[in-house]
């Protein structure tokens, strides 16, 4: 029992914490540490819910959850089953929804991705103005990377005319950081959490945070090499060119154009956060995350 | 990125793109002349293209196959944008973008121009 009483206090917190910290202001000081804050969050969540599972369900057995679990599955073979089995059926199912739910987010993005790439080989052209980038021939400013082991960063023609060769400058390293970090590869766990939990408000919560400090942590990198003036300013000329969308009647603001004066926010002159603070921030992350590791390792 | 068989690809599609109705091979080649392509060449290149989505072939006149883009180039830059800004579903995380720049109604629109076809 003792293990399902830590993993219930570690979900609570997960859980609790997160509502909070999706919201919160100060992560943007340190985008690094805070994605890395988010992966050990999502990992011990995922872990305390199929834990917890089994946990209760193997409770009879009075061993670490590998010792019972392997106890469990001999009887269950010999036939001999409980009603607390539902619990462990449960638990190993939702172990093998996310998994699948992983692989399965995963393949989809590397097919569009594919596609993508054969279309880009027959339409982007490189240009003198770009070196290092495709481009593709229309109007709108945008700007973005192909994620892969060889990502290639594409700016449409608009793009090209719309901003000066700083704010150009600064737009590539955003995007080659995007592609250097693979910044994809962070995405995806929680674009499958989101897959799997589709109804739960909090799982797109989280998703969009994590996202936004993706974003925050190639600002930073481009704003090191080219300047955080450049930067800022091709991120306004960016979204000005959005039209207003009055037309329509009062439409909220969407999460990009949060994301875009929270951007702005940070870049304008938010101090990056103390060395002792980060390093805190990491080890409590590393402390929650061993609590359900080591229920299901041991 | 571009290897010969790709560039050779992007050559073929603009050749079908600039004529605008159904050719036979050896047109393409023809078209291609400057780059002393083999007829067989060609053909491997405009059947990659046909596997890959990009080209139609139909029976033409004779025994000859024709060939014909699915798609404009215009169309094919359209559905790039819209990867780009994540408009459809499962897209999501297929790429990672700088900014949005394009309005929601004006996206609307793309996405239901491209539905139509």
């Amino acid at each position: 029992m003792n293990a399902a009483l830590h993993l219930v206090a570690t979900l609570a917190l997960c859980t609790v914490v997160a509502g909070p910290l999706a919201g919160a202001r100060w992560v943007w000081r340190a985008p690094r540490t805070g994605i890395l804050l988010w992966q050990m969050l999502g990992l011990t969540w995922v872990m305390s819910v199929v834990g917890l599972l089994l946990a209760l369900g193997l409770a009879p057995y009075d061993a670490p959850i590998p010792v019972a679990l392997g106890r469990w599955v001999a009887d269950a073979v010999r036939g001999d089953v409980t009603p607390l089995a539902v619990l462990v059926v449960l638990g190993l199912l939702s172990a093998l929804d996310l998994l699948i739910g992983l692989l399965w987010t995963w393949w989809s993005v590397l097919r569009v991705r594919r596609r993508h790439r054969d279309v880009l080989a027959l339409v982007a052209r490189r240009d003198d103005a770009a070196p290092g980038a495709l481009v593709l021939d229309h109007p709108h400013v945008v700007a973005y990377c192909v994620p892969s082991a060889r990502s290639v960063v594409v700016l449409s023609s608009g793009a090209l005319t719309a901003l000066t060769k700083d704010q150009l400058d600064a737009v590539l390293g955003h995007e080659h950081a995007h592609g250097r970090e693979r910044h994809d590869l962070v995405l995806l766990p929680f674009s499958a959490l989101c897959a799997v939990l589709p109804k739960v408000r909090l799982v797109r919560s989280v998703a969009q945070a994590v996202a936004l400090l993706v974003e925050m942590r190639a600002d930073e990198s481009a704003s090191l090499r080219h300047g955080a003036v450049p930067l800022a300013a091709a991120l306004r000329r960016f979204s000005a060119v959005r039209p207003p969308e009055g037309a329509l009647g009062a439409v909220a603001l969407g999460a990009a154009d949060i994301a875009v004066e929270a951007r702005l926010d940070r870049l304008a002159g938010l101090p990056p956060l103390p060395p002792v603070l980060r390093w805190s921030v990491l080890v409590a992350g590393l402390v929650l995350v061993s609590t359900p590791a080591s229920f299901l390792v041991f | 990125m571009v290897n010969r068989l790709g560039e050779l690809e992007r050559a073929a599609m603009d050749v079908l793109w600039d004529r605008g109705e159904p050719v036979a091979v050896r047109e393409v080649v023809r078209a291609l002349s400057d780059r002393d392509l083999a007829y067989t060449t060609v053909m491997t290149v405009l059947n990659r293209l046909v596997k890959k989505g990009f080209v139609r072939r139909e029976a033409g006149e004779g025994r000859a196959w024709y060939y014909a883009p699915v798609a404009s180039r215009e169309e094919y830059v359209a559905r790039l944008m819209l990867d780009a800004l994540s408009l459809t579903g499962d897209r999501e995380t297929a790429l990672a973008h700088f900014a949005q720049s394009m309005s929601a109604p004006e996206a609307e629109a793309l996405s239901q121009a491209l539905d139509e076809r």
